[in-house]
């Protein structure tokens, strides 16, 4: 099967920014000069009207409209940015999301009046603990990272509770890269642990760390399967050390998708993990969010869980505030529009089909990574996941071409490119994730389009550097724009 | 293939040490530079700042990353490249001449005995492929 995929032109309009559209006195609609005196405090008013655009409403349409259709988005073409899961999200979500009875009500109600909402929330929480093996769960964080800090503050309220002042987190360099930087700002240090050879940690580099760090590791952070797509094989070993010490087992649960209903992280040995709603259970990710990452945890953690907790009484469903809680990290209840998807998306699929989204998910992964391989040098040997990793390393021999510009070629055949230069431990690093939604003919569309670009620079008569040329902004001036950065309309003339 | 002056030390990390006298002039090298792509800022310490062997002293940004400089000896800088931080290309057009990052005064200079020798990070490097 031939790429046909491949981009063209179609009718793209060249658009200004906003402010340039902007004519003064021009308004969208007419607000009606308020009959109420102004009462607020004067030191509190604006002294200048904010500089906002002056458009109509079809002005502001048209904009937006025009720069969407620039955008590539997982409802045109397969997305396949590796450890960010860009599945599709389905239309069922949005349906049962923008019900007024769940998008019109406000986060201050009294619970009497928003039992449904409640009961979606306790709902969610019970089946995303079940679906990994662990006693209790909040969907207060708004994301990934704020899992990732929850959960080191809940390790960190634990061992306080007890005492006991401990100063390090160990984290493998395969392991997700926002982690140390949840663990500096939950209060530790980062001890980085090299992974093996093989792409996992191994139970001797653990050994020697807490030989070295004793009872000042508060816990181990992992993710796991990790950023390379491999299996951490000794984690329950892992997880019997650290609890030998009185540490814990935190795991990132970014690459879930790879093992719903197929392995639980509880049974692992783990004491408190995060998930990403936006990944693993198809609510929309990117442009910003809004996103969403529980946090499960085994009983021992659950007293310290942030405030409030929804719980089910004989007939209702009441909202408890724990003394020992470490406090909210979010407003409200946390991003409730995305767990309303993320639990449409469980019941929609029940626990068979999640198991069956992970088994397809790996599958696709590695009939990618088995077609690709012909002219690409795998990133590890072992056995991945639900991602592959490959490096650049036979098309710089060939012809000098590199991950960045193997990356810019695809956008020419119509794709999103996949991750580039992480995990850092492959160098030249391409992290595919095709998930468990792209069908067979547009993997092997995919597959067709990076080996073509294979041949072509294996046939030696391009460079790519001039590459993507078909997009409608070709190829941008990535240095001169870190260099020296254009921030604002004022800085365009410089 | 990277160029590996001989007369430095070199740290498993990519950055070279000339020593002379008690004096450690500091930069990255062409493999690091060509591994990180086009740098677009770096970070160093102040004149007068205390550096540790093996712990970071600055950051390097580039298009693709943003790495630790690891510091190969224990000392006090005495002199910062001042063009470098306004032209971080400069790393990459001469990593071993106009780029170096940093000049410090060693309080042990039997720091650099655990570092490579050019012949030895030759050989690392390839290894590294």
């Amino acid at each position: 099967m031939k790429p046909i995929n491949a981009a063209t032109t179609g009718i793209l309009l060249r658009e200004d920014s906003i402010f340039e559209r902007s004519s003064e006195g021009r308004a969208g609609f007419d607000i009606p000069t308020p009959k109420v005196p102004l009462k607020s405090p004067v030191k509190y008013r604006r002294t200048q009207p904010a500089a906002l655009p002056e458009v109509s409403e079809l002005q502001v349409v048209r904009h937006f409209t025009r720069l969407s259709s620039w955008n590539y988005a997982i409802d045109l073409g397969t997305f396949p940015l590796g450890s960010c899961t860009m599945k599709y999200n389905p239309r069922i979500n949005e349906e049962l999301a923008s019900l007024p009875g769940f998008c019109d009500i406000h986060p201050e109600l009294p619970p009497e009046f928003c039992q449904g909402a409640l009961e979606l929330i306790y709902n969610l929480e019970d089946a995303l603990s079940k679906i990994v093996g662990l006693d209790a769960c909040t969907v207060q964080p708004a994301a990934g990272a704020l899992g990732e800090f929850t959960g080191l503050t809940l390790i960190r309220a634990f061992h306080e509770k007890h005492g006991s002042h401990r100063k390090y987190v160990l984290i493998p360099d395969s392991a997700h890269g926002t982690n140390p930087a949840s663990c500096i700002l939950a209060g530790y240090e980062a001890v980085p642990i090299k992974v093996g050879p093989q792409g996992y940690m191994s139970v001797e580099s653990v050994e020697e760390t807490i030989k070295q760090h004793g009872r000042d590791i508060a816990a181990l952070m992992t993710t796991n399967p990790n950023t390379l797509g491999v299996f951490e094989q000794n984690i329950s070993q892992i997880a019997e050390l650290l609890h030998g010490i009185g540490a814990q087992l935190c795991m990132d649960g970014a690459n879930m998708n790879a093992i719903l209903g197929i392995a639980k992280p509880g049974d692992m040995g783990v004491d408190v993990m995060q998930y990403n709603l936006h990944k693993t259970f198809s609510t929309p990710h990117g442009g910003g969010g809004p996103g969403s990452g529980p946090v499960a945890c085994r009983s021992h953690l659950a007293p310290f869980l942030p405030n409030p907790r929804v719980r089910k009484t004989e007939n209702s469903f009441t909202l408890e505030y724990l003394p020992d809680s470490i406090g909210k990290v979010k407003g409200a209840f946390g991003n409730f529009g995305v767990m309303v998807r993320a639990l449409a998306y469980i019941m929609n699929h029940g626990s068979d089909g999640l198991r069956q989204v992970s088994r397809n998910a790996v599958i696709n992964a590695n009939y990618l990574r088995a077609r690709l391989q012909k002219k690409y040098q795998l990133g590890t040997q072992t056995a991945h996941f639900h991602e592959c990793v490959l490096s650049d390393s036979k098309q710089i021999q060939a012809n000098g071409v590199k991950t960045l510009q193997i990356a810019k070629a695809l956008m020419d055949y119509g794709y999103h490119p996949p991750t580039v230069y992480f995990p850092l431990t492959v160098s030249g690093a391409m992290l595919i994730e095709p998930t468990e939604t792209e069908s067979l003919q547009e993997l092997d569309q995919f597959a067709e389009a990076l080996l073509e670009i294979a041949e072509r620079i294996e046939a030696k008569k391009e460079t790519f550097e001039q590459s993507p040329t078909k997009t409608f902004v070709g190829k941008v001036d990535e240095v001169g724009a870190a260099r020296k950065p254009i921030l604002s309309l004022d800085d365009r003339s410089i | 293939m990277a160029s590996v002056p001989n007369g430095l030390h070199y740290t498993k990390e990519h950055e070279w040490v000339l020593m002379e006298d008690n004096i450690a002039t500091i930069g990255i090298t062409d493999f690091a530079q060509e591994s990180l792509g086009d740098v677009t800022y770096i970070q160093l310490p102040k004149e007068g700042e205390n550096i540790t062997k093996n712990d970071p002293f600055g950051v390097v940004e580039s298009v693709k990353a943003v790495s630790d400089l690891y510091s190969p000896v224990t000392g006090r800088v005495v002199e910062v490249n001042q063009p470098l931080l306004e032209a971080p290309e400069l790393v990459n057009q001469d990593p071993y001449t106009d780029g170096w990052m940093v000049k410090v005064e060693v309080k042990d200079i039997s720091d650099t005995e655990d570092l490579m020798e050019a012949a030895a990070y030759k050989e690392y490097i390839e290894e590294k492929g």
